[in-house]
């Protein structure tokens, strides 16, 4: 238990997605406008990467690893090489399945991921997080864990980070720097705050 | 973009259009694999050639998709290209790859792939949308390059690995700035690198959110 704690402890700070890893920054960069928007995409996010990653987990210890197929009588085969593909087709997949289930079921939620949800398929937090789970050689718990710290880290900081641009905007800030540039430059910033974080051992 | 012929296609995304600079496209692997030269180059060639044959084979079978499951075929193309790329690098080049993780994979989500495939390689001849390919991929190599060479010369007095700037610690000049190996570094360079090209190119400033109003102070004074 507890070192499933520190798992998530590590994935939301020391291993922030975003700002650790840098993925998923095109949406990171383009949805950050609005605190609003930005938590309805965080949340999002954090949904589709606790079921995508221990669901790619099952795919991928019970059909693409090394002798995985033991159980349909083929022990040699290693299909492991086709996981990127597998890997995406899940998620865009599940993306869509849940864009279906929430329409029908929960359509407040619904509207108000609705435009994010398509989004995701292509967000590289997402894909990131199932290659570092097949990497790092999580088990199931881990892997659900994982998932869940690491959709929340990315969600925290995209927060974060719309919350700093709301107050940028009224800023007088130098042309040409105005918009992307001083955005990257916040990122920066909020990342070197991040690191300070490396050491903290649970 | 009816016209286009090949040369502006191919050099247009260099510095007119910059998929980092301007379109804020493929910017998570732009980030991680730039603190030194070597994975910045392989991770540049890599993606040229998958935008490249990604927007040649889709352009070539554009007629055949239906629109409503056009980006899972897209997907599907560019996930078994990147798979080709991954596999040779794992061959040829193992501790590349290691070096890479997972961000060789990560190629199928970067946006330039995606988003080039959608926009040009949909309506364009195949030759063209394969130059439209390269270009891009210049582009973003370009950025990726120069950031590699600043990362790696100041923050380690190295270029591929020899030394070009003696250190200090070795008896010579120079003493390293330890922060530009670190990952925050790539997002103050990219922020500065686009301050430039706006300087230089005007017409790419954004039209600001908001103007302040002129200080009044002065005029009360009167």
């Amino acid at each position: 238990m507890e070192h499933l704690i520190s798992l998530f402890v590590r994935a939301v700070f020391i291993e922030n997605m975003a700002l650790a890893f840098f993925l998923g920054m095109c949406t990171f960069i383009a949805i950050s406008k609005k605190v609003e928007t930005a938590v309805g995409l965080g949340i999002a996010v954090i949904v589709v990467q606790t079921i995508t990653v221990p669901a790619n987990y099952l795919i991928f210890n019970l059909l693409l690893r090394e002798g995985a197929l033991a159980w349909a009588g083929f022990p040699e085969v290693d299909l492991s090489y086709l996981g990127l593909l597998s890997y995406i087709g899940v998620i865009a997949a599940i993306v869509q399945i849940l864009e279906m289930l929430l329409d029908k079921y929960v359509p407040s939620l619904y509207n108000a991921l609705g435009v994010f949800l398509p989004l995701i398929t292509v967000n590289c937090a997402i894909l990131g997080g199932t290659l570092f789970m097949v990497e790092r050689d999580y088990n199931m718990s881990e892997s659900v864990v994982y998932g869940l710290g690491s959709g929340f880290s990315w969600a925290l900081a995209i927060a974060l980070l719309a919350g700093i641009r709301e107050k940028l905007k009224y800023s007088d800030v130098p042309e040409g720097l105005q918009g992307l540039g001083i955005t990257f430059i916040t990122i920066g910033l909020m990342s070197l705050g991040f690191m300070s974080f490396s050491g903290v051992q649970l | 973009m009816a016209k286009a012929s090949i040369k502006e296609v191919l050099l247009n995304p260099v510095f007119n259009n910059n998929p980092i600079g301007l379109q804020i496209l493929g910017i998570c692997s732009a980030l991680a694999v730039t603190s030194n030269l070597k994975t910045a180059l392989v991770m540049s060639i890599a993606l040229t050639l998958v935008t490249a044959f990604s927007n040649l084979f889709i352009s070539m079978i554009r007629k055949q998709i239906p629109s409503s499951i056009r980006m899972i075929v897209q997907m599907v193309i560019i996930a078994s290209l990147v798979i080709v790329v991954d596999q040779i690098l794992r061959a040829y080049a193992f501790g590349l790859a290691k070096q890479l993780s997972v961000f060789v994979g990560l190629i199928i989500t970067n946006c330039i792939v995606m988003g080039r495939a959608e926009a040009f390689a949909m309506q364009n001849p195949p030759l063209l949308s394969f130059m439209d390919g390269i270009g891009n991929g210049l582009g973003y190599s370009a950025m990726l390059i120069v950031l590699g060479v600043i990362r790696e010369l100041f923050g380690a007095g190295k270029l591929l690995g020899f030394e070009v700037l003696s250190l200090a610690k070795d008896g010579g000049w120079y003493v390293p700035n330890g922060l530009l190996l670190l990952p925050p570094s790539a997002f103050f360079l990219i922020g500065l690198i686009i301050w430039g090209l706006r300087t230089w190119k005007k017409n790419q400033v954004e039209a600001p959110a908001f103007t302040l109003a002129p200080q009044v102070a002065n005029q009360e004074a009167h």
